[in-house]
């Protein structure tokens, strides 16, 4: 004796919607739109990103054009977003010093810098002297390994496929050796201490920097030989993206891309936080805001930088590299709030810290200079074709670790 | 730069209206805070800017806070005498008070001009749950434009007079504000409908289903 089946066979050819079956949901794919020989004046919006090569990450830039002409445009990001600032607030102190490391990536030294001196602040803690020095030792260091990473990158963008990048690439290999053979880590070296900092470095590596710094103005003149005065990079460069002076310090712009505009604010003298009061040096300032500025102030800073580490190891003094009496474990800051910024490579770089007397922070907030540089983005690229955009945002040094956290 | 107390006097003298508070941080920091109402809040942020001897043109950092309601258990002593003469008795009484939460935007201010700083401002809304709006201060420091957004994005605070408020890091269909300190993340964030279900109806529809099995057993 057979049973019916529970659902019998349909005929061949039913339709789902005779069965009852919906309709699969289908996700909504990219509207296809025809393309015209003319426009006819009509403005075409597309979307750069976030898969663009040219976007230094994962960014999307969404622009109107007009013909060639960009009339408006929105930067759209948080692709990376993880929120490193709730990370921040359920851990301790010092494991977020690790964390700090994936925000620009190409500048953790700096990175951890800037936190351990909000949290140094929030704690009254002080730092010996010879760890005041390895800091801008090692802070300068990341100025020169971003700058010409930077100025790399921008040539990227300007077309030259990866020459000038190999060149930056180069030295910068020389510099992140070091910092792993310091701190065991290229990148993400995790080096600064509330109070100091990890490692106390050799005689041995001490030299080894003092080789590479006594050798990298050579590697600067023979950079900007290639590239300052390339009539190309002239072309595409002078009178692109101009940021005017009352408009870089009304929108927040910090860092060279500040200087480029003719604002002089650094922050190493404006605060002279850290032993940088001691150090002779000088701030370059551009004149017209453009990109052509910007990548100057990349150069400038980097014979300046050059400057202040020859005096850093010239003058480095013995002692201990931590605080005798910093705490490492059970660390809680009194309750209160501290904001600590130092001149990171690509503008301030902050921490802001509330402390409720507990091991973790109650609140813990970056601020991302990058982030906040993105601010005129649109500005600077009204009126300029798309192809400029490319080299307007490629001058204004963003990390997408940073801007999206 | 002028001490903080300073500056409260002197915003107290320029707006009468104006609720100027000194937040005092007790930290090693010290760097206290004026806490302004939000209905003065961008007069007194165009006053800061162009005040000359003030002059604080950049706003670095925006923030936001979040404070939620707290439970406060205060405990009082009271000393009762014993009547048969023996050592008085302490009596402790606990009262429970709710503290209201709020949500707080944080900035700091410096000036370019004159190269001093910071002054920290702070704003707070009314409650965590419909009065949450405060006025923005993107039309006084551009520099607001993104941070605020952010704060929205993050804590909830409704800017206005934002250009452009909308969220900037999480994606726009997302519907809560995950740095608040009671925000509860999803099992699985990576969930989304997909045609799994209808295609095991398909596949019932299609495949006959096995016999069952017979009701006396085949011993």
């Amino acid at each position: 004796m057979s049973t019916p089946l529970a659902t019998p066979n349909p005929e061949p050819g039913t339709l789902n919607s005779e069965l009852g079956i919906p309709p699969w949901a289908r996700p909504g794919g990219p509207t296809v739109r025809p393309v015209h020989d003319e426009f006819h004046g009509d403005l075409l919006e597309i979307s750069m990103g976030p898969q663009h090569p040219s976007t230094h990450g994962v960014f999307r830039m969404i622009a109107t054009l007009d013909g060639e002409k960009i009339v408006k445009l929105k930067p759209v990001f948080g692709y990376l977003h993880r929120n490193h600032e709730k990370l921040g607030e359920n851990t301790t102190y010092l494991a977020s010093m690790p964390y700090t490391d994936r925000l620009d990536y190409l500048c953790s030294m700096t990175n951890n810098w800037a936190y351990a001196l909000a949290v140094e602040k929030l704690a009254g803690q002080p730092v010996p002297d010879r760890a005041q020095y390895l800091r801008i030792v090692l802070g300068e260091l990341t100025r020169l390994v971003n700058h010409a990473c930077l100025v790399g990158f921008l040539f990227n963008d300007l077309g030259t496929s990866f020459t000038p990048l190999l060149y930056a690439f180069r030295e910068r290999e020389k510099i992140i050796d070091l910092f792993e053979s310091l701190s065991g880590s290229r990148m993400m070296c995790n080096y600064q201490r509330f109070g100091g900092c990890r490692v106390d470095p050799t005689p041995e590596w001490l030299a080894e920097v003092k080789k590479i710094v006594d050798g990298f103005p050579r590697f600067l003149d023979e950079f900007e030989e290639l590239l300052t005065g390339n009539e190309i990079m002239l072309a595409r460069t002078q009178g692109i993206g101009v940021l005017s002076r009352e408009l870089a310090i009304a929108a927040g712009i910090t860092g060279p891309m500040l200087r480029a505009s003719g604002v002089a604010y650094d922050i190493r003298k404006v605060d002279g936080y850290g032993f940088y009061p001691r150090f002779d040096f000088r701030v370059p300032l551009g004149e017209h805001g453009d990109t052509y500025d910007r990548y100057m102030m990349r150069i400038l800073e980097m014979r300046e930088s050059v400057k202040i580490l020859q005096q850093a190891l010239r003058d480095l003094p013995e002692g201990p590299i931590m605080d005798p009496k910093a705490k490492i474990r059970g660390f809680r800051p009194k309750a209160g709030e501290a904001y600590g910024r130092i001149e990171g490579p690509k503008g301030e770089i902050g921490f802001y810290l509330i402390s409720d007397g507990s091991p973790n922070p109650y609140r813990y907030r970056v601020r991302p200079p990058s982030f906040v540089n993105l601010t005129v983005l649109e500005d600077m690229c009204l009126g300029h074709t798309i192809a400029d955009s490319v080299v307007i945002l490629g001058s204004v040094d963003i990390v997408l670790g940073e801007v999206d956290r | 730069m002028e001490t903080i107390e300073q500056i409260r006097d002197r915003l107290l003298a320029r707006f009468p209206g104006a609720t100027v508070t000194l937040v005092p941080n007790p930290g090693p920091a010290a760097e206290h805070s004026l806490l302004l109402d939000g209905a003065h809040a961008r007069a007194v942020a165009f006053f800061l800017r162009d005040d000359e001897a003030l002059r604080l043109d950049y706003c670095s950092n925006v923030t936001g806070v979040d404070w939620p309601d707290k439970e406060i258990v205060e405990t009082t002593k009271t000393t009762v005498p014993d009547p048969a003469g023996g050592p008085a008795k302490v009596v402790e009484h606990k009262t429970k008070r709710l503290q209201p939460g709020c949500l707080e935007v944080v900035y700091h201010l410096y000036s370019m001009a004159r190269s001093h700083g910071p002054l920290v401002v702070r704003l707070r809304t009314g409650n965590r749950q419909d009065a949450v709006t405060l006025p923005s201060l993107t039309p006084v420091w551009r520099a607001a434009e993104f941070q605020e957004r952010e704060v929205y994005d993050l804590y909830g605070v409704i800017f206005e007079g934002h250009p452009d408020l909308r969220r900037i890091l999480m994606w726009d269909e997302f519907k809560d504000h995950p740095m608040r300190k009671d925000y509860v993340s999803p099992d699985d964030y990576e969930w989304e409908p997909t045609p799994h279900g209808e295609v095991l109806a398909r596949a019932k529809a299609h495949f006959p289903a096995p016999p069952p099995k017979p009701a006396g057993g085949a011993a």
